[in-house]
């Protein structure tokens, strides 16, 4: 099997970086890449959804958003007393382990795709579910069992990703496929190709977070590959025992666990508690799981799937 | 050309991205008339090493905010952001005195 060109932009991406070159993509560039593939996603999982009953989603829906929420609470003591992080500083990195990496998802999904194993069409919706719960316990983890407050809970509800996911996945599901045909050339046909220029750039930013690490210790990133390691895992075994879902189904629902927020969780938590320390979260979830989830954890959970 | 012009503060904050939406509703509940936001990138240098804030990704983002307006205004604007976000976020201010000509929009 010829190596995934996703894998190999972004590797191009991070050893730019280290070189010190001088490949930058414009911001505006960048979001509008993530943008698209925000929407693509959302699209695409709304276009399979109107094909089948609700009710079929409604227990992984479910079981997704209970999944989502309680990760922190899992994660949070390990954090505190194993890792050694401040209360709200535990909180913080929770919560981005509990919310959910789109970007993860997709390569997953690619990876899939190229090996031919098929998956529930749904699962973008699970993605677009798990995005919230997570930060929404960080931030409870972090005020000491008090509730999140209103300003709180809209930014997070506000935030593009779950705008977009949402939103596309509402719009895929009005339209269905004939609504959908004369957008897939440019939300399906070009999908990977976009990816691979968004993972370039993902490739320079996280080579550009590599000397944060020195500073974040070594317990953190222990943990930043162990969590993805178990809670992956863990994932399939439930997708595919509790929830009934297909081997590739029950691998998105592991790369969905094990996978850590990057874009929402960083600005979320910012606000939410701006007591922690930021770079302690971004640094984790972005220069060791990522990368550890594209490169290992990945073909690991399909090779596990694949045993299920 | 004999040109009238008219003395003014012109207040400066570079902060992180997340904080634009907090400034402006700060600036304007101050009494600002207006404001101009641009990304910006930047670093600073301690003792640790150089700390960038490059504006990669969705995560290091920074923002220029600019207030122009009387300086009781801007000094009350700074005085407030100082307090609220100083002490957590990344955030610098500036004042500093500029000439404007058509006084009633500052």
């Amino acid at each position: 099997m010829p190596i995934d060109p996703l894998v190999l932009t972004f590797a191009l991406g991070v050893a730019a970086r280290l070189a010190r070159s001088d490949l930058r993509f414009p911001e505006p560039v960048y979001e509008a890449l993530s943008i698209y593939l925000l929407l693509a996603i959302g699209l695409k999982g709304g276009v399979e959804l109107s094909h089948q009953p609700l009710s079929h989603v409604a227990l992984p829906a479910l079981f997704a958003v209970f999944a989502g929420f309680a990760l922190p609470f899992i994660l949070f003591p390990a954090l505190r007393h194993v890792v050694g992080l401040t209360r709200t500083d535990a909180s913080s990195v929770a919560a981005h382990y509990g919310s959910v990496s789109v970007v993860t998802f997709a390569i997953a999904t690619a990876y899939l795709q190229q090996r031919g194993i098929p998956a529930e069409s749904f699962m973008p919706v699970l993605l677009a579910l798990m995005e919230a719960p997570g930060i929404i316990a960080g931030v409870i983890l972090a005020r000491s069992g008090g509730t999140a407050g209103a300003p709180v809970f809209r930014e997070v509800a506000a935030n593009k990703g779950i705008v977009l996911l949402a939103g596309g996945i509402v719009i895929g599901w009005i339209i269905g496929s004939e609504g959908y045909a004369p957008l897939k050339p440019l939300f399906g046909d070009l999908f990977r190709g976009l990816l691979a220029l968004y993972l370039l750039e993902l490739g320079l930013v996280v080579g550009g977070r590599f000397a944060d690490l020195r500073r974040a210790g070594m317990r953190l990133v222990t943990f930043a590959v162990i969590t993805p390691l178990v809670m992956g895992a863990t994932g399939v075994g439930l997708g595919s025992w509790l929830l009934g879902l297909s081997a590739g189904g029950a691998v998105l629902f592991g790369v969905l666990l094990a996978s850590a927020s990057y874009i929402a969780a960083p600005a979320a938590m910012r606000m939410a508690v701006p007591e922690a320390n930021p770079a302690l979260g971004i640094s984790a979830a972005l220069a060791v799981t990522f990368p550890f989830n594209v490169f290992i954890n990945i073909p690991l959970l399909v090779l596990l799937g694949g045993m299920l | 050309m004999n040109v009238t012009t008219h003395r003014r503060c012109q207040l400066t904050i570079i902060a992180e991205y997340v904080l634009e939406e907090k400034l402006i509703v700060l600036a304007r509940g101050l009494g600002a008339h207006g404001y101009t936001v641009h990304e910006v990138r930047g670093g600073s240098f301690s003792a640790d090493g150089e700390r960038r804030r490059e504006g990669a990704g969705e995560t290091d983002r920074t923002i220029e905010m600019k207030v122009i307006s009387e300086r009781a205004v801007a000094e009350q604007i700074a005085q407030q952001v100082l307090d609220q976000f100083g002490g957590n976020f990344s955030v610098r201010v500036l004042l500093a005195e500029v000439e404007v000509f058509r006084p009633g929009m500052y």
